[in-house]
């Protein structure tokens, strides 16, 4: 095959696996931004804190580091809840939430980050698992397995989300309190508690987004900061609130910063995202897909 | 004489939601029309079409003889368009005085020249004394009952100088005595000159206050004339007034 | 008190500072008190944008590291006498701050927001990747060792610092002035309720992009001597996330209302920051910052003037 082709199509391949693990990634936006109307613009953060916590247990104990992030799943939920306690009760309640929440999220996004400096330092980290190395190849195509894991666990976690979110009652109800609160109290649902459910579950996201991505590639603190843009790139073009149109979004600027890495050089993959996420808002703050 | 304000084939739709649908509505100057309509029949996005906060999609809006599209909102206000919100939006940082301020600072000069620093006071005082608030000119807006913020949004509109006020649901909620006020003060509006449309779920103040009665319903207007003939008619009788 | 008898009083003050510093000789306090009278003018110019608006620029770093980077750019190009490149940083962060205004301010308030920290990265992409002013290998500047001025031979940090003074007091007199003036309350109406505003005649498109400019180009004018206190700019150094959380964090702890909170939460914090980077490390102060930032947020929205202001509304009312 020519050169310049396999170098295309090895390029949207590895676009369309690191979309589905961006796709992981902006699955708790989508929730919280998306339903809920609240910018948490330190979701990145929580992701890089599911990484190191991924990477303690796997260094002392050696266990896989998706199996870590289930396991810790009821402790990031938690965190969410209680995070959202705090949001509803110093924010949302007295309706202060656009410039004083924005400031509280960016605040935590800096706190946890300069902890995690300081507690782990600013050397790369990795992890340990069978399946980091090893590729598949299909005639010229690889499929690299570390690659590949991260985006089948992701698009698992994404189909498990749309299930809940269009099957369950919570899940119904999160999706109702997104479009009309008033009605959801009127049938006796409690909104603050179906919201904080919706952080918590956003939050929860990030243990599995954060065990993915230390498995993608090596993590230190900073490595958030890139994530904002395509997070809020993502969402934003996916049509807020929509779970499929996020995933598509997702898969889509996978591919893009893939093709750009692979023929213009990575120094310019951050742009990317957020170039793309300037114009839509610019020019389409709806989305391809929105509501 | 041409009319103030020409509505023609005003159509609004929210993704695959039809609010308005081929509005037709003409209001002469000095005329006191009265709009009603059950909840959700668009008499709202009617309004904010028409004042530039929503951009309808079809059709157009002449004011005072001139093309309103693509004008901005704060332009067509600088025109003489003014309108209250059905629920209140006071600046809440600032005194009544100030929130009577900002309206005679960026449109009233627009109207009737520059304006003196000490005549700008006196003028806020005046309004609010036209509404009884003057005792509270230094007092912010959270410390209000629900009737005083209904007068400060009249009072804020009024600040503006305009030919023609949209007066949306003020007297939701109100008492017989409370609502008395408001309409006299809509009266007193009126008898100076400036034309106005009464948007209300309240039929006796409408009755009582309108000269003419158009009837929106999902979208589409289906009775406009006199009100005595149109609380009859049996279309509006069955999709608003009731048994 | 009018704005040129304030003005006067400023000047003295700035005046009575450097001919203090100058005397006691003490180095590190011209070093520190720079930084401090940066995060003045970025406080100050966030705040026009921020506190008096209601709209949060998270790019604030991109504005401080284009002026930084004109400067290296006439450097490299055509060396300019450095009051001269904050004005030419003004016009380009002015023009910039246009822009970015006219692109996002049609945006609702979170949308803008994240819209600035696009901005603020596309920025800072563009610049690594140009090699005319160094990219990521970075610039060096080369500065003097004295400078004259009005005959006397004064040390080029001393220069810098009367520079960046100068810079602090026009960032308060602007703040101030706007506070008192009808574009103020235009602005005051803006946050407090956009839709009310526009529909009451207010310009709010036009406010803002006046905003915007105004914040754009203050920040430039703080950025534009930045490479020569240096001496060696890197892209991550000149858009450092610091001084996006800075900018921000200034303002809302020291009262986002008036022009008084940013004043006072830049010299408090800044010098909090230069004590605990001397004495601890850099990482702990930005560690400070963010939680300083969540707790006043949280606990004291109105800053520390806010709470001024009720201890004085309490006491007055006994």
């Amino acid at each position: 095959m020519d050169v310049q082709l396999e170098l295309l199509i090895n390029a949207v391949v590895a676009g369309l696996l690191l979309g589905g693990f961006y796709a992981a990634v902006t699955a708790g936006v989508s929730i919280s931004f998306g339903m809920l109307d609240i910018v948490n613009i330190a979701h990145p953060a929580f992701i890089i804190l599911g990484s190191y916590v991924a990477y303690i247990v796997n260094i002392q104990f050696g266990v896989d580091p998706i199996v870590i992030s289930i396991v810790m799943l009821p402790a990031f939920y938690l965190l969410g809840t209680a995070i959202y306690q705090i949001y509803y009760q110093s924010f949302e309640r007295r309706g202060q939430e656009s410039l004083r929440g924005l400031a509280f999220f960016f605040g935590l996004l800096f706190v946890t980050e300069v902890t995690l400096i300081l507690t782990f330092g600013v050397d790369y980290r990795y992890v340990e698992a069978s399946y980091i190395g090893p590729s598949l190849h299909l005639g010229s195509i690889d499929f690299p397995l570390r690659m590949l894991v991260p985006c089948v666990t992701a698009l698992i976690m994404f189909g498990a989300l749309q299930l809940f979110v269009t099957r369950s009652f919570t899940g119904r109800a999160i999706m109702a309190v997104s479009q009309d609160q008033l009605a959801l109290q009127l049938m006796a649902a409690d909104p603050i508690r179906i919201k904080r459910i919706a952080f918590g579950i956003s939050i929860a996201t990030t243990a599995i987004a954060g065990a993915l991505l230390i498995i993608i590639q090596p993590v230190e603190p900073s490595v958030g900061r890139e994530y904002i843009g395509r997070v809020f790139a993502i969402c934003v073009l996916g049509g807020l609130g929509s779970l499929p149109g996020t995933l598509i979004a997702a898969m889509l600027l996978g591919v893009m910063e893939s093709i750009t890495a692979t023929f213009y050089g990575p120094s310019w993959a951050p742009a990317v995202s957020f170039g793309f996420l300037l114009l839509t808002l610019a020019f389409r703050p709806a989305g391809l897909f929105g509501r | 004489m041409s009319p103030l304000l020409h509505v023609s084939n005003i159509s609004k739709r929210f993704g695959g939601f039809v609010a308005l649908d081929g509005i037709e509505l003409e209001v002469q100057q000095g005329e006191r029309l009265g709009l009603i309509g059950p909840n959700g029949s668009g008499k709202s996005t009617l309004v904010n079409c028409i004042c530039g906060t929503l951009q309808n999609e079809q059709g157009e809006v002449h004011f005072d003889g001139a093309a309103m599209d693509g004008l901005a909102a704060h332009q067509r206000t600088h025109r003489g368009l003014a309108r209250t919100f059905q629920l209140p939006r006071p600046f809440h940082s600032m005194t009544l005085a100030d929130n009577i301020r900002i309206p005679m600072l960026f449109t009233a000069h627009k109207r009737s020249g520059p304006l003196h620093a000490d005549s700008v006071d006196a003028r806020c005082v005046e309004l609010l004394r036209l509404v009884g608030l003057h005792d509270k000119a230094r007092q912010m807006p959270r410390d209000l009952t629900q009737v005083e913020m209904r007068k400060l949004e009249l009072a804020r509109a009024v600040a503006a100088e305009p030919k023609l006020l949209i007066a949306d649901e003020s007297m939701a909620g109100l008492s017989h005595s409370e609502i008395d006020d408001i309409l006299a003060l809509l009266r007193q509006l009126n008898e100076r000159g400036i034309t106005i449309i009464l948007i209300e779920h309240i039929m006796s103040a409408v009755m009582s206050f309108s000269q003419r009665l158009a009837v929106l319903v999902t979208g589409k207007k289906i009775a406009d004339g006199k009100p005595e003939d149109v609380v009859r008619n049996p279309e509006v009788v069955r999709a608003y007034l009731g048994e | 008190m009018n704005t040129i008898k304030f003005t006067l009083i400023c000047l003295l003050v700035g005046a009575a500072v450097f001919v203090g510093g100058h005397l006691f000789g003490v180095g590190y306090l011209f070093f520190a008190g720079y930084t401090i009278l940066q995060f003045v003018v970025l406080a100050s110019a966030w705040n026009i944008l921020g506190g008096y608006c209601g709209y949060v620029n998270f790019g604030s770093a991109a504005f401080f590291g284009l002026g930084a980077y004109t400067t290296v750019f006439f450097y490299k190009f055509f060396p300019l006498p450095i009051p001269l490149l904050i004005v030419i940083a003004a016009i380009v962060c002015g023009v910039v701050g246009f822009g970015m205004g006219y692109l996002t301010l049609r945006l609702r308030g979170a949308f803008f927001a994240i819209a600035t920290l696009a901005m603020a990265v596309v920025l800072q992409t563009l610049v690594v990747n140009w090699d005319y002013v160094g990219g990521s290998r970075g610039a060096y500047i080369v500065r003097d060792e004295m400078i004259p001025i009005f005959g006397y031979s004064i040390e080029y940090i001393e220069y810098l610092f009367l520079l960046m003074m100068a810079v602090s007091i026009i960032a308060i007199v602007i703040s101030r002035t706007i506070a008192r003036t009808q574009l103020g309350f235009g602005f005051a109406s803006i946050r407090d309720d956009e839709l009310a505003a526009e529909a009451t005649g207010v310009p709010t498109l036009r406010l803002k992009l006046i905003a915007t400019t105004l914040s754009g180009a203050l920040m430039g004018m703080a950025g534009a001597p930045f490479p020569y206190y240096i001496g060696y700019l890197q892209p991550a150094s000149a858009f450092g996330l610091e001084y996006g959380v800075n900018s921000i964090a200034m303002p809302i702890i020291g009262g986002t209302t008036s022009w008084v909170g940013p004043l006072v939460g830049a010299l408090l914090l800044g010098s909090l920051q230069q004590i605990a980077t001397v004495t601890i490390s850099s990482a702990v102060n930005l560690l400070i910052v963010g939680l300083l930032l969540v707790a006043f947020v949280v606990i004291a929205p109105n800053g520390l003037v806010g709470l001024v202001q009720e201890r004085l509304k309490a006491w007055r009312r006994k």
